[in-house]
């Protein structure tokens, strides 16, 4: 048992420290860039991204366990990992623009489009001129992805996309997306959908961004009105969309489970607790204040280990299972507590957010985006389905709309 | 990378499941809570014989000098099959106080003892409820005469030696404090066995009135001795504990499984895959905070004492987590004496106690935290 790299992992880290030496600047300060100002659309965020992105890619850094010529290197997840561990040294911008494009959305392609649209498509997300979205969820969905209602309809070579979409995230930088789409209402309900990959910029397409209750718009709705795609457009066969879908969700899982947090943990609780005084004095010596500062510390402390243990299963060439599941219930309902645990501490003041509040609101805005944190990318509740499902083989739910067609399905409504 | 236990170590926790899955039933850890004796004499005598008594003890005091992941595979063991044996005491208390504070003649003496199983050792710490703190340490050490009280003693009624935490000198707080090794068959040790809640390890309270005593360690170095003889037991404990939350899991989930209500199995109700789901995350939690303890112990990394305390908050939470649930999902049944859950809601509890109460480790957790990010 011990921490350090196999030979060749130390040569990989080796090399990528030059590369990174020759093509970036060491990180002084701690820079706390933004989800929130890219969401918010700031474009000298957006450009700094797509620039270093595109370095990346020309060194086959972008996606390093992809092939030669798609952006990669054929490199192992181990060795991906060893890149961002030593890019996180760096002063370089955000990749989170393209995290669902390479994320999820090319995968998607890359395994069910045909070979025209993989030489148009992969290389400029790789390299971040193209930014992609994935519309799955509805208004009526929730946790029920399937339960989708967009239509599309075949004329000829060409498909009529009408409905609408939700909770998309990044829609309004995207330029191209892929939409699952229900083509026939009469089969039960993940038999009758379809993929497609669409022109965001196409007529029809109305893309309105959603305000969050943390204030951010991150978030997308939109609608389909008329909009036209060709035959060719389709990823998969016309009725095979939830097949399809399941690969992309499958990379979504992967993506996602790393769990953010926006590094909110806590040492800046602590950090918090040395300045403030309570009723019986500092609150970094409050007994109450102790025993929660602990409990947070060995959820994090644990889950950072149990990433190692991942780690160790990747380095001997292992897949990573559905464990991966736990990362973000953890964080999120930590950062939910933490942050809420924090603003008690504050007092009156905890009420304040923004430079205003103490510590420029780093708590406040934790615990806004927190509730986002437990939903997005899989509920806690279907996170623990997952676990108790896939992990401890526990029956899955009784669906009483299985074999039900889905234009006979209750909405209750 | 490598996070993970060796080939060699994974193989000797596979014989040490197998060896006790034959040995250490159930009917075992029963029969010692339904008898008078406070651990099973047969099996103590074999986890002896097998060496597991001297895993980490070097060559040179007689045992095996494996090393401490080793011992921490066995321990995960001896946790999951409850083994009512006096293990913990002995080897994780004792030995480790011994090869801590030891003289060489001392450790001469004694650890080739330990190793073979000859003699049982614990250690006393406490002497009332409530917290142990440096001022509260009245039991004094004066021309090697031994006098007071400790109470809860673990393993007390069958130990053979005990270190324990005494008054060296008139120095106020820690300056005055030193370990002391006691014979407990010799004259001056009275013993009284304690009514505890988990009657698979025996404890007792003892009175010392002048029995005869020899320092171990230095005069003014006991309280940081125990300290760190406390670390280490805290880890390898915590891998009891994790083992012991492991097969909580494993018999809420075979028994949701096989249980009908309403038309079909319980496994399939939301409110008990969720909780079983709960259990999994904290028990993986648990299971990584005990490795990287693992690997502090084995290293004698600067990070012990915080990798100490948060894998034994963590395997705490863990068992004591896993343990209540798993009589919930059992329902009526499962509170029955006549079910095992019991035993396991016991040790939990048991297991969180005897090194000391959570929020004391988490108070020294903090404090860790607080010296290690100044």
């Amino acid at each position: 048992m011990d921490f350090e790299d196999s030979p060749e992992e130390a040569a990989f880290r080796k090399e990528v420290r030059a590369w990174l030496d020759a093509n970036a600047k060491k990180r002084t300060g701690k820079r706390e860039i933004g989800a929130d100002e890219l969401e918010n659309g700031a474009e000298g965020e957006m450009a700094a991204s797509k620039a270093w992105q595109k370095t990346k890619a020309k060194a086959g850094y972008a996606r390093i366990t992809w092939p030669k010529g798609m952006g990669g290197i054929g490199g192992t997840p181990m060795q991906s990992i060893i890149f961002g561990q030593e890019e996180s040294k760096y002063d370089v911008a955000s990749g989170a623009p393209f995290a669902i494009g390479l994320g999820m959305c090319i995968p998607t392609l890359m395994a069910y489009g045909d070979e025209a649209a993989k030489a148009r498509f992969v290389w400029p997300a790789v390299q971040g001129d193209e930014i992609w979205c994935q519309l799955f969820s509805e208004p009526a969905g929730g946790s029920d992805v399937a339960n989708l209602r967009t239509k599309a309809e075949k004329h000829g070579d060409t498909w009529t996309i009408n409905g609408s979409k939700i909770w998309t995230t990044g829609a309004q930088f995207s330029d191209y997306g892929i939409i699952l789409t229900r083509t026939d209402p009469n089969v039960p309900k993940h038999k009758g959908l379809t993929m497609f990959y669409i022109d965001m910029k196409d007529p029809g397409v109305d893309i309105r961004p959603i305000k969050q209750a943390s204030g951010g718009s991150g978030f997308n709705e939109i609608f389909f009105t008329d909009v036209k795609v060709k035959d060719s457009q389709r990823l998969g066969e016309v009725g095979q969309g939830w097949t399809v879908a399941l690969t992309t969700l499958m990379h979504e899982r992967l993506a996602v489970g790393g769990g953010a947090g926006g590094g909110l943990d806590v040492p800046q609780l602590m950090a918090l607790a040395r300045e403030l005084e309570l009723e019986d004095g500092p609150a970094i010596k409050n007994a109450a204040v102790r025993e929660k500062i602990a409990d947070w510390y060995v959820r994090s402390a644990g889950l950072r280990y149990t990433t190692f243990r991942t780690m160790t299963a990747l380095s001997q060439g292992k897949q990573p299972g559905p464990e991966a599941s736990i990362a973000k219930i953890v964080v999120a309902t930590k950062l939910q507590d933490l942050s809420a645990f924090a603003m008690e501490l504050e007092g009156e003041a905890g009420v304040l957010q923004g430079a205003e509040a103490p510590m420029h609101g780093l708590f406040q805005g934790g615990w806004l985006s927190a509730p986002g944190l437990r939903i997005a990318g899989g509920t806690d509740e279907i996170l623990r389905n997952i676990i108790a499902e896939r992990v401890l083989g526990l029956p899955g739910d009784i669906r009483v709309d299985k074999d039900v067609p889905f234009n006979k399905i209750p909405t209750g409504r | 990378m490598n996070f993970d236990f060796s080939d060699d170590q994974k193989m000797l926790k596979d014989q040490a499941r197998k060896f006790l899955s034959e040995k250490c039933t159930t009917k075992t850890v029963r029969a010692v809570f339904e008898g008078d004796a406070h651990h099973d004499a047969a099996l103590w005598k074999q986890v002896a014989e097998m060496g597991w008594t001297g895993t980490a003890i070097p060559e040179e005091f007689g045992g095996l000098g494996l090393g401490y992941l080793e011992l921490c595979v066995i321990a995960e063991e001896l946790g999951r099959a409850l083994a009512p044996v006096p293990f913990s005491s002995t080897v994780y208390l004792f030995a480790e106080a011994l090869l801590i504070a030891g003289t060489d003649e001392q450790k001469k003496r004694l650890l080739p003892k330990v190793a073979s199983g000859e003699i049982v050792g614990t250690f006393a710490r406490a002497e009332g409820p409530g917290a142990v703190l440096p001022k509260n340490v009245r039991a004094t050490l004066k021309g090697g005469k031994l006098n007071g009280k400790k109470i809860a003693v673990i393993d007390g009624p069958i130990a053979d030696y005990a270190v324990v935490l005494v008054r060296g000198s008139d120095e106020p707080g820690e300056r005055g404090l030193q370990l002391a090794l006691v014979d407990l068959k010799g004259p001056g040790v009275k013993r009284t066995t304690c009514d505890t809640l988990d009657a698979s390890r025996g404890h007792s309270d003892i009175v010392f009135e002048n029995a005869s005593a020899e320092p171990l360690g230095k005069l003014g170095e006991g309280w940081s001795d125990a300290s760190r003889v406390l670390d280490r037991a805290a880890i390898l404990l915590a891998f009891e504990q994790v083992g012991g939350a492991d097969v909580c899991l494993a018999l809420a989930k075979d028994y949701a499984l096989n249980r009908y209500a309403f038309g079909r199995p319980i496994a399939s109700f939301q409110a008990i895959k969720h909780k079983l789901a709960d259990m999994y995350v904290n028990n993986e939690l648990a299971r990584s905070n005990a490795y990287y303890g693992a690997w502090a112990l084995s290293t004698g990394a600067r990070e012990l004492p915080l990798a100490a305390a948060a894998a034994r908050v963590s395997a705490t939470q863990a068992f004591d987590y896993a343990a209540k649930e798993n009589i919930q999902t059992h329902g009526g049944i499962g509170f029955t004496w006549a079910m095992d859950c019991h035993f396991y809601y016991k040790r939990a509890k048991e297991t969180g106690l005897v090194l000391g109460p959570q929020r004391a480790w988490k108070d020294k957790l903090v404090t860790e935290l607080e010296t290690s990010n100044a």
